[in-house]
């Protein structure tokens, strides 16, 4: 399996995100300025500052060329996950639905935050084992998550809502306290959580690796529809 | 020789220009003396910059000689943008410590946030890359508007731009004291990685070679930064000097970063320099004085963010975000590619000489010659005139008065203390500054801050490094000597909690005007102290940074010298943290720890003067750190904290708070240990305090706390002073025998009741 990880002018996450993602797969670093997704099978789009959060976080990064790339993989079921920016990326590239504002107390945080399944059919979650509860770090000024009532009804009749901030930890006032939500067709997830930052001992936490380890369940899930993607992306 | 097209000035043109660029009548007649006649307008501005306090060094350079700076781990010593230490597996660690300490007390969101951006260009200029951001903050106390202000917009700015940047934040220290309000220190250190060919020097080589600028535009921002706002004590209206100020952009300085390393792994850079204080100027007279080479700049090819740019603003322009590097001229398209590829604008703004000046031009007019040696070497340099006070001024101090001295019932003396203590601002949880800063990004994190004593920072080769940074202001201007080795003795400390042996330093000087006789005498006595620490520890000093005309019109602030530390370990030690493992380990009082209520934070918060610091043993506490560290290595020790300040049980209270696991302690065996080692102020009661208020409040350097199996802590007393204490377990701290021998008088304190005092900080970032 190889995993491309798109680097942007100011993402800050990328290497550790190739670094984690090569235990479970062959991580590549994809261009942004490159229509290519070097044979990826699946996408992440790491944490970070895209062109330092100008205009609007991710609001500029979507346009970049290596975005084409990635909508057609996403348009045929490969997965992609975005982490942190990776997330306000794929809402502004309406890969995924809402938005991301500033946290209700408008400062930066950095704290574990503790994670409750919400969707455990979703295939980014498809190696968390049944009724476990993660804790990964979460870093991130912009980070709550907002959908009008209507829509948000939707996400939840459809298990679009993946993670969701166990009660007490939203510190960034996120509507339902969501940390996560995923595409309709459920192969395109964006997470505010850092799983890159939860693989190891000394992080802590290793409950980020089980994000990782679900990618290859998430490829083999779509597996005709990424070979497809990523041949087209050429 | 003529200057070209610049216009001469007269004789008393050319004089008040130089006062009015805060060179001196003497400087100004020296100046004309080694430039071979009078200077013109860009060159009198070129020069008044160098010349400047801020890059000439002119008051310190000739203590700076004293410290030790040579040891088998020194890469690159001082002199050069940071220095570097060999850290084993053909890596070496770059590090230094930097100020931002005027441009913040006049705009604190920017004076932060390029305070953090700068010293990172520094690390970078060495050809190493970023891995770690620390920081020392100063502000008034925060009881002031003003001190709120300061200390808000400081923190969102080392937040700014070190989030986005992509540097972990991993460490740091904060101290609130009245002569700070008006003058607050922002000192920033980092640390950078590479392998050891992969360094880089500043030095300009090979004549015909090009000179190429690349970072962000030059604009006029930040003009004068070095001369006249970091040179000269505050006046009250900063608002005039806020034009000085320079404006930082991380994304530009991420992009910078990643593009400058890119031109060091093509193999590109013949020599490397970041843009700080003094611009172009200071960049290209470094270079050239350490390359023994001259320069030809032509101002007409730097980009510009506005027309109609004067040459001598070009030149002393302080923009951030830019570098300057040498690069062979069949070169230079490779260099302009990867500029290109990180979006990155760059310029080929002139040529290496051999001619030994700076000449700069624009387009092909010559408007100014400058002799290198005249620029770097010729700068005056100043004795000082130490003046020791009469006695250690008395530094301010706060009353509360919400101390009950005379009460019957000491546990509930005692108590009160210690909640006002965990309360303090200067004792306080750190939580609120720390959780706005991104201290994971890099994924070497093995410590976050407040876990252990020092940051644990993951190397490849399964070892660590530890930082510390420290420099406790109030203690020094009681005693300058005393309270320098403490700085030295705490940083040491730290690291020895994490069980890092310190190899290198850089330290920051942060003091007031030093052409007044006390504050010269406070930086001899403070830079006397830091030679012979450093000698006790076997810690070279590889590079700093000198701060000086600390003052406003209320006076100078305390002197401050802030020291950064740098450990290695072969391999991260388990009981590497503060907080205790599990209930049942036994805890163990280490060290010649000899407690003192002088200068303490509690004679603080009671309003006491300052008088002095006491006797510290500095042998015996460096024994006492080699000690700690051989434990924490055979992996003895489940926890292990330094008593800093607020003393034994503030430690204790902290080492509960970080694991949520209760102790109990009898205060007798503290006082039978002290008394052991013959701490005599327990003893006497200093000032008529009690025996317990000293043991359990009292302050000094060489007293930890560990924790572990009663066995393993019992060995460890062969190598240094220990005592058995206490013991984990239970909801609550408490301590015991406070009424004496044989009473039954004990002190409990449930941990909800302790993390609250300790929460007091997160109301000044609502």
């Amino acid at each position: 399996m190889r995993i491309g990880v798109v680097r942007f002018p100011g993402s800050c996450d990328h290497r550790d995100t190739i670094a984690a993602a090569s235990a479970v797969g062959e991580a590549v670093e994809l261009w942004h300025a490159d229509r290519d997704l070097r044979g990826a099978d699946a996408v992440i789009i790491p944490g970070g500052f895209s062109y330092g959060d100008y205009l609007r976080a991710g609001a500029i990064a979507r346009f970049a060329p290596v975005m084409e790339a990635v909508g057609e993989l996403a348009a045929a079921g490969g997965p992609v996950l975005g982490i942190c920016n990776g997330f306000q990326v794929l809402c502004e590239a309406g890969l995924l639905p809402g938005a991301l504002l500033p946290n209700i107390s408008l400062r930066f945080r950095c704290v574990d935050v503790r994670l409750e399944v919400s969707n455990p059919r979703s295939p980014f979650l498809a190696a968390v084992p049944a009724g476990a509860a993660l804790r990964i770090p979460a870093k991130h000024s912009i980070g709550r998550y907002y959908a009008p009532a209507g829509m948000l009804r939707e996400l939840e009749e459809r298990g679009q809502v993946i993670l969701r901030y166990a009660p007490g930890e939203s510190f960034n006032g996120s509507v339902e306290r969501i940390a996560a939500v995923s595409n309709a067709a459920g192969n395109v997830m964006g997470m505010m959580p850092h799983p890159e930052h939860a693989v190891r001992e000394r992080d802590g936490s290793a409950d980020g690796r089980l994000i990782f380890a679900s990618l290859r369940s998430a490829v083999a899930a779509t597996g005709a529809g990424a070979a497809a993607g990523s041949g087209s992306a050429r | 020789m003529s200057a070209g097209g610049a216009p001469a000035l007269s004789p008393e043109e050319g004089l008040a220009r130089a006062l009015a660029l805060g060179l001196s009548e003497q400087e100004y007649e020296l100046l004309c003396e080694r430039h071979g006649r009078p200077p013109n307008l860009l060159e009198l501005a070129m020069y008044s910059l160098m010349w400047s306090e801020h890059c000439g060094y002119k008051h310190s350079k000739l203590l700076l000689r004293t410290l030790p700076s040579a040891g088998p781990a020194v890469v690159v010593g001082p002199g050069e943008n940071a220095g570097a230490l060999d850290i084993g597996g053909g890596l070496v660690c770059s590090l230094k410590v930097e100020s931002h300490n005027h441009p913040s007390a006049v705009e604190p969101f920017q004076g932060a946030a390029t305070g953090v951006g700068g010293i990172l260009r520094d690390i970078v200029a060495l050809g190493t890359r970023p891995a770690a951001v620390l920081d020392s903050l100063r502000f008034g106390l925060p009881t002031s508007a003003r001190s709120r202000y300061l200390l808000d917009g400081a923190v969102r700015g080392i937040a700014h731009y070190g989030n986005c940047v992509g540097v972990a934040t991993v460490g740091g220290e904060l101290y609130f004291e009245a002569p700070y309000e008006r003058n607050c220190l922002v000192n920033v250190m980092a640390i950078g990685l590479a392998r050891r060919e992969e360094l880089l020097s500043s030095a300009a080589r090979g004549p015909g070679n090009t000179l190429l600028l690349f970072g962000a535009r030059t604009g006029r921002d930040g003009i004068g930064g070095a001369s006249v706002l970091a040179s000269t004590t505050l006046a009250d209206e900063e608002h005039a000097q806020r034009p000085t100020v320079q404006v930082g952009d991380p994304f530009a300085g991420n992009k910078l970063i990643d593009c400058a390393l890119a031109l060091r792994d093509a193999q590109l850079l013949i020599a490397l320099q970041d843009l700080g204080a003094a611009g172009l100027t200071s960049a290209c007279s470094e270079m050239a004085a350490k390359g023994g080479v001259g320069l030809d700049i032509d101002v007409a090819r730097v980009p510009l963010r506005e027309a109609g740019m004067e040459p001598f603003e070009i030149m002393v322009s302080e923009s951030q975000e830019r570098m300057v590097a040498v690069v062979a001229p069949e070169r230079v398209g490779q260099a302009l590619a990867i500029c290109e590829r990180y979006e990155v604008e760059a310029a080929a703004i002139g040529s290496v000489t051999d001619s030994g000046c700076l000449r700069i031009f624009d387009s092909e007019l010559l408007l100014g010659t400058l002799p290198v040696r005249a620029l770097v070497d010729e700068c005056p340099l100043y004795e000082l005139r130490p003046q020791p006070p009469a006695r250690p001024a008395p530094a301010a101090s706060l009353a509360t008065g919400t101390e009950q001295r005379c009460g019957a019932d000491p546990p509930a003396q005692l108590r009160s203390a210690l909640l006002a203590l965990l309360a303090s601002p200067n004792i306080a949880s750190r939580a609120p500054l720390f959780e706005q800063y991104d201290c994971l990004v890099g994924g070497r994190t093995i410590r976050r801050p407040a876990e252990a004593d020092a940051a644990l920072l993951a190397l490849p080769d399964g070892g660590a490094l530890a930082l510390s940074i420290d420099g406790n202001g109030r203690r020094v201007a009681a005693d300058p000597y005393r309270g320098t080795l403490e700085v030295l003795l705490e940083c040491a400390a730290n690291l020895a909690c994490v069980g890092a042996e310190p190899i290198g330093a850089t330290d920051n000087l942060n003091f007031g005007d030093p052409e007044r006789g006390e504050v010269a005498w406070q930086l001899c006595e403070s830079v006397r102290a830091l030679g012979d620490g450093c000698r006790a520890l076997g810690v070279p000093i590889v590079s700093g940074n000198v701060s000086l005309y600390n003052e406003s019109a209320q006076g100078p602030i305390h002197p401050t010298p802030v020291v950064g530390m740098l450990g290695r370990l072969e391999r991260p030690c388990a009981g590497a943290r503060i907080g205790f493992a599990g209930a049942g380990a036994a805890l163990a009082l280490l060290g010649p720890f000899a407690p003192s209520l002088r200068s303490s934070e509690l004679a603080r918060l009671r309003g006491e003067e300052q008088e002095g610091l006491p006797e510290l043993d500095l042998a015996a506490v460096v024994a006492a750190q080699r000690a700690l560290r051989a434990a924490l290595a055979q992996g003895r020790l489940q926890s292990a904290h330094d008593i800093s300040d607020g003393g034994l049980a503030v430690a204790l209270a902290e080492c509960v708070l970080a694991s949520g696991l209760g102790a109990r302690i009898d205060l007798r065996r503290v006082l039978e240990h002290l008394a052991r080692i013959g701490a005599a102020e327990c003893k006497e009661g200093a000032r008529g305090l009690s025996a317990a208020e000293t043991a359990l409040f009292g302050e000094g350097p060489g007293g930890f706390l560990v924790s572990g199996e009663e066995a393993s802590l019992t060995e460890l007393a062969a190598g240094a002073p220990l005592m058995i204490i206490g013991g984990v377990g239970g909801e609550a701290l408490v301590i015991e025998g406070i009424g004496g021998p044989g009473e039954e008088g004990a002190l409990a304190l449930e941990i909800s009741a302790l993390r609250a005092a300790y929460a007091s900080l997160a109301e000044l970032f609502t």
